[in-house]
């Protein structure tokens, strides 16, 4: 079992309100993301699950038992770190079985030496083995036991510190943006690990990352975290067709969504630039930002009342998809379209384009930045 | 071009060897003369190792041996009257246990108030530190007096508590490795916490290891300041000559009725002064080491 629950967390530093009445509910063998800008309180989130960090008020519980009182190494979780924090001095073997030598042998079998006398302790000492060369295997770092964390790769060092994080099989596992120290190609090929070793475990993990990227590949929920409060938690998918608000739109997917400003009028029609949605607003009269993804606009060569046209100011070529950042005609928006390139790879930068939206795809925000949602008429 | 390089670089040479120079004499001297017979180093004649004439030593004989005894050559009577006058085994050994008990106690006292003064959050941690930076300012010299007072109403002159604790609480080690800690990333902390260590733990299983180049530079500047120190024990051991340190025990060969003979004097020094000089290359590899070890980032 691994559920952990977070009941109106709030923190402070000072006169620096932190976090924001948060709950949360992490259900058991869940992947769990928090992801936000640097800065929204995540990390501090996830020390104060730890342990690491007491939060001000609220009530962090662990398998249904308040652990407000209950010290970090006697929660049962593991934690890996961005800089992986591995002790320099040891051995990986040694750096993987430190927390096991701590949680199994008492006071006296860890004296030097004399520890040796215990009668139990060599029973000990052959299950730790097992567990870390069962872990050693499963993460292939055999080979490595017998080296310093100074002469492994970053790679390397990643995944000695989810072997130290493994060997006790925690009932979550805490991960502070374990892949952020790695090259791009690198990261990549450890989200799918990471996914595969949490799919083998069936453990709880909470994640914390600012990369929207690995929030969406990994998660089997995410929580969007700004400026202290929880924005949205749902599926990746939910998030991404369905934010919540303006700022959890804008900050999940790359390119960044476009948003345009647009108008509803007393019956609840929406108007931007020329165009007019054949969808209304529920809410009249007001002005409305209008999001549409990168992916929903199209370049055409159509020109009618439902497209609208621009000039590519820079050409982003991804080979895959190429983006285009055009600046709208009447000069308001600078928008992002995305283009295949077997049909867009003529259209160089400084030429005039035609776009289009693909229809039922726009998002609706009034001022304050809600999700404003169309009538079903 | 290289020609200009290579006189430029032997500017820098000569200015280096020059001082190498100045601050290698006085060993030179020192050697050379607990190696020569004493009118060789009163006529500043013979060389670095002088004739190495057979000779009887008349304070030698003055002291009550045979003349037969006193019968040597000048580096063997030396080192040999240098031991004969003074018990220096007994010296050194005191120099060991003196520099050494304090070194392990002000490690043991140091490495804790580091590690919470760079890093515990409590109340007043700012206001500590800045008594430790204060404490740094008071000269010994200072304070010696107050000090012998204490020792003397406690009943610990002559003693080698005399020796020992006054120096046991090393602001400059607390201010030290308090600096070192500060570069420790907090997550590696954070870690051994998740592990399940306690904060003792932490510092004597993580925080130690990390700061072994610290701890050497630390060590050379405490070994060397209380093994050289000639000041606090001329204060404190008055009469015992079982406590003396080396610079106590150098201090035997000054002076008195058969004036001075500077060849046994300089064999003592030499002795006193080699397990300093040995200790401190071998810690100064290991120092070099040390500064390559730390694989953190």
């Amino acid at each position: 079992m691994g559920t952990i629950s977070l009941k109106n967390i709030s923190k402070s530093f000072g006169s620096t309100q932190v976090l924001n009445n948060l709950n949360v509910d992490i259900n058991d063998g869940e992947f769990l993301t928090l992801v936000g800008p640097s800065g929204c309180g995540k990390s501090t989130l996830l020390r104060i699950i730890a342990g690491l960090e007491q939060q001000t008020s609220g009530d962090v519980l662990i398998d249904n038992k308040n652990v407000n009182r209950v010290r970090a190494s006697e929660r049962d979780l593991a934690m890996v770190f961005q800089s992986y924090a591995l002790y320099p001095h040891l051995t990986v073997r040694r750096n993987l079985e430190t927390p096991l030598r701590l949680r199994d042998y008492n006071g006296f079998e860890r004296l030097p030496l004399i520890g040796n006398f215990s009668p139990s302790k060599k029973e000990k000492t052959e299950s730790i083995n097992q567990l870390v060369n069962k872990t050693s295997e499963t993460l292939k770092i055999s080979e490595l036991l017998d080296r310093k964390p100074g002469q492994l790769s970053g790679g390397q060092r990643q995944r000695v510190a989810l072997g130290r994080a493994m060997v006790r099989e925690p009932v979550a596992f805490l991960m502070d943006e374990p892949l952020s120290n790695l090259d791009a190609a690198l990261r990549v090929h450890m989200r799918s690990e990471l996914s595969e070793l949490h799919n083998s475990l069936k453990t709880t993990f909470v994640y914390v990352t600012h990369d929207q990227a690995e929030a969406l590949t990994m998660s089997s929920r995410m929580a969007v975290m700004i400026d202290g409060n929880l924005l949205q938690l749902d599926t990746p998918q939910e998030v991404y067709d369905n934010p919540s608000s303006l700022s959890v739109a804008q900050f999940v997917g790359s390119p960044k969504i476009n948003i345009f400003k647009g108008t509803a009028d007393s019956s609840g029609t929406i108007s931007f630039l020329n165009v007019n949605l054949k969808r209304k607003s529920s809410e009249s009269n007001t002005d409305l930002h209008i999001g549409i993804r990168p992916e929903h606009l199209e370049i055409t060569n159509e020109r009618n009342e439902n497209t609208f046209s621009g000039t590519v100011a820079y050409r982003e070529n991804l080979g895959s998809d190429i983006f285009f950042h055009v600046n709208i005609e009447d000069g308001s928006n600078k928008i992002i379209v995305r283009g295949l390139p077997q049909f867009t790879h003529q259209i160089s930068n400084g030429s005039s384009v035609n776009i289009k939206r693909v229809s039922d795809k726009a998002l609706l925000f009034n001022q304050a930045g809600m999700r404003v949602q169309f009538t079903n008429a | 071009m290289e020609a200009k390089q290579y006189i430029g670089e032997g500017w820098k040479h000569a200015i280096l060897i020059i001082g190498a120079i100045v601050v290698m004499l006085p060993f030179y001297m020192m050697v050379s003369m607990s190696l020569k017979s004493q009118q060789e180093i009163q006529s500043i004649s013979g060389g670095l190792i002088g004739a190495q004439e057979t000779q009887t030593f008349p304070v030698c004989v003055k002291t009550g041996y045979s003349e037969e005894t006193c019968t040597m050559k000048p580096y063997q009577y030396n080192y040999w009257f240098a031991f004969e006058k003074a018990p220096i085994p007994r010296y050194l050994m005191n120099g060991v246990i003196v520099t050494l008990s304090i070194f392990i106690i002000q490690v043991l006292v140091a490495l804790p108030c580091a590690y919470a003064l760079a890093k515990l959050r409590f109340y007043g941690r700012e206001f500590v530190f800045s008594m430790v930076l204060f404490c740094l300012l008071i000269p010994v010299h200072g304070i010696a007096l107050p000090l012998y007072v204490m020792l003397a109403q406690a009943g610990l002159v002559d003693t080698y508590s005399a020796l020992i604790l006054p120096w046991t609480i090393s602001v400059f080690g607390i201010f030290l490795m308090r600096q070192f800690f500060m570069t420790v990333p907090d997550e590696l902390i954070d870690a051994a916490r998740m592990d399940g260590m306690g904060e003792y733990a932490i510092v004597w299983k993580v925080m130690l290891p990390t700061a072994i180049p610290a701890l050497l530079a630390f060590a050379i500047f405490s070994v060397v300041a209380h093994w050289n120190d000639y000041f606090w024990p001329r204060m404190v051991i008055t009469g015992n000559r079982d406590l003396f340190t080396p610079p106590l025990g150098i201090r035997e060969f000054r002076g008195g009725i058969d004036s001075d003979e500077f060849g046994p004097m300089m064999a003592s020094i030499v002795t006193v002064t080699v397990p300093l000089i040995v200790a401190f290359i071998i810690a100064q590899k290991r120092f070099i080491e040390g500064i390559t070890l730390t694989g953190m980032k």
